[in-house]
């Protein structure tokens, strides 16, 4: 168990490195000279040697990869061109708020597809089953920013009942803690603005939750109906009890297992799709982050959330694969 | 890590289930959308009713007047005329998605084949290559590409194939080991055959099946990738009409004419229906036990 763990640990350092390389090239790649962007078209020669010899630029590019790689193992990207403030401090400030989204979406996604599968799952090519499946392809084939421009029409511009954009309403949060701000809202028994707060994320977490909420309803029915092959349910019938109860007590609770599965493999297409949900809504996270900073051209910037959002997932698959191998003990590498 | 899970080899279906899945809905409405869209984007210039570019200032922003009216689906906020530009903008979006489709297609079964037929250092070579390529968050990586090489139709055709490729090679690898000790490879090596006739004229025509049914789920994310890329403004230049760019210009206006957003995400939403619902019948019809492929990319 315990080597398992350590080899595929060991095992993710090359890949962290190649994708650090990857990641190197594709910059030295862009066009366009950043400093003269940064400096103006009208800087003088000597104003652009200064700033080249200031951000390293004019050293060899394997040197420039070597300290690249140096720093980036430290967690320094360099000073963000846009802020100029450290690009990790201005990532820190900005990745609870993505993370807050995405629990919230998968949360959304979670609430609706169990029940769904398992009622389609219950009653195999009923209507109710046909619905259901219908809305879990609908829910695969959407694409998350048209649903928030949608949702936004509707719910913010006609029905006029949620805000549009950003975290919560201004001045209502108070003390940062945590930098969650419904935990801190909870923490600090600020019910206005817990209330504030998930009026905020309800319709980024349904935009960012669709794509996620249809492909668990298929899971969910697929195990579903896969477990009532299964002996022991047809025991737990013979036994006299309910099929109510036969189905959530004895099917679902082994049914999840796959179900739990799938929500941390996708995980990661969250994570990417965050960026673009977060864009619409002006949720002021990674994800609009990364697309400030692109705009912006701050190289340091970007480099530093692609980074961090690649190193995350391959963390993210790291502990699924582990958690995986420690509740099911035949897997091995 | 996201894995594709196919325990052997394909082989066709013994009994008629085939008859079975052709009579479903699933497939005439899938495949007149995909049929109507291909038409669309074929004989585009000669359906949309205007020059999609063309700018008429006087006439901007007007609403849909339906059909038999001068603007079906209304203007746009340069009065530039939606239903061409919706028309246009499926060209865009079938031709990007079919090159990527075939592009990733290519790549990716060449190197699953070679992978899986040769093993030691080529397998060992791809398989890293796959990993670290697999290892960015999906579209991250696109995003990447496309902000560090610059707006273009090649390098976002190269920024949607940089990841695309991967599950044709996962699924082509294994079906290719096992293959390769099956009977009539091992004939054909008896019988002296080289080892690119072997993977070209014995291994690629038993991976052609479940290579399709990939090939349209890639085909579905492509289009919704091609269309939030362009929508971030890393896609297509945009004087290309596509529905990502529609949709992006549809913004700021969205308070006020809702036609904007509604139509080019509509036809977004719908294409990717239409191919996941024959995506889905496909692969019941070829292959049941080929399951995740929907998912992922």
């Amino acid at each position: 168990m315990k080597d398992y763990l350590i080899r595929r640990l060991i095992g993710t350092l090359p890949v962290l490195l190649l994708i650090s390389l990857l990641v190197f090239l594709l910059i030295q790649a862009a066009p366009g000279d950043p400093t003269l962007m940064l400096l103006g078209e009208d800087a003088t020669a000597a104003d652009i040697a200064e700033a080249q010899r200031r951000w390293g630029l004019d050293q060899p590019i394997h040197v420039q990869y070597l300290k690249f790689l140096i720093s980036a193992v430290k967690g320094d990207f360099g000073r963000s061109f846009k802020y100029s403030q450290p690009v990790s401090e201005v990532i820190v400030q900005r990745l609870p708020a993505t993370i807050e989204l995405a629990f919230f979406s998968v949360i959304v996604a979670m609430i609706f597809a169990i029940p769904l599968g398992v009622w389609a799952a219950a009653r195999p090519n009923s209507w109710v089953d046909n619905l259901g499946t219908t809305f879990g392809l609908f829910g695969i084939s959407m694409p998350s920013f048209w649903l928030a421009i949608m949702l936004i029409l509707f719910l913010a511009g006609i029905l006029n009942i949620l805000p549009t954009s950003g975290r919560s309403t201004y001045g209502i949060a108070g003390e940062e803690i945590t930098g969650f701000y419904i935990v801190d809202s909870l923490i600090q028994k600020n019910w206005a603005a817990v209330y504030d707060g998930i009026t905020h994320i309800l319709m980024p977490a349904v935009a960012l939750g669709v794509n996620m909420l249809g492909i668990l309803m298929r899971v969910t029915r697929s195990a579903v109906l896969e477990v009532m092959q299964e002996e022991f349910v047809v025991t737990a019938r013979a036994k006299g009890l309910a099929e109510r109860r036969v189905l959530w007590r004895h099917v679902v609770r082994n049914a999840l297992i796959p179900v739990i599965t799938v929500v941390g493999l996708e995980l990661g297409t969250v994570l990417s799709g965050s960026i673009i949900v977060e864009t619409v809504f002006a949720w002021p996270g990674g994800g609009s982050l990364l697309i400030i900073g692109l705009n912006a051209r701050d190289f340091p910037l970007v480099t530093g959330l692609v980074m961090t959002y690649t190193v995350a997932f391959v963390g993210i698959n790291l502990i699924i694969d582990a958690l995986y191998a420690i509740v099911d003990p035949r897997i091995r590498y | 890590m996201r894995s594709l899970t196919l325990e052997s080899v394909t082989s066709l279906p013994a009994n008629l289930s085939w008859l079975r899945t052709w009579m479903r809905p699933k497939v005439y409405v899938g495949g007149f959308i995909v049929l109507t869209l291909i038409v669309v984007g074929i004989s585009g210039p000669m359906m949309a009713p205007y020059n999609p570019n063309h700018q008429r200032l006087e006439r901007m922003l007007q609403a849909p007047q339906g059909i038999g009216g001068e603007h079906v689906l209304g203007t746009d906020n340069l009065g530039r005329d939606i239903l061409s530009r919706v028309i246009y903008g499926a060209r865009v979006s079938l031709l990007v998605a079919f090159a990527v489709v075939f592009i990733s297609g290519f790549v990716g079964v060449g190197l699953g084949a070679i992978s899986g037929y040769f093993g030691g250092k080529a397998d060992f070579t791809i398989q890293k290559l796959v990993e670290v390529v697999w290892a960015f968050p999906p579209l991250l990586l696109g995003i990447t590409i496309m902000a560090f090489l610059g707006q273009g139709l090649f390098n976002l055709i190269l920024a949607l194939v940089a990841q695309r490729w991967i599950p044709y090679c996962r699924v082509v690898r294994g079906q290719a080991l096992s293959l390769k000790t099956r009977d009539f490879v091992v004939a054909a090596q008896c019988l002296g055959a080289g080892r690119s006739r072997i993977i070209i004229r014995h291994l690629l025509p038993n991976l052609i099946q479940t290579s399709m049914v990939i090939g349209t789920f890639a085909m579905a994310s492509a289009i919704i990738s091609e269309a939030s890329l362009s929508f971030l403004g890393v896609g297509v230049p945009p004087e290309i009409p596509t529905w990502g760019t529609m949709l992006a210009d549809a913004r700021i206006y969205i308070s006020t004419a809702w036609w904007l957003a509604l139509f080019p995400g509509l036809c977004i939403f719908l294409t990717v229906l239409g191919i996941n619902l024959l995506g889905d019948a496909l692969r019941d019809l070829l292959d049941p036990r080929l399951k995740r492929t929907a998912s992922g990319l």
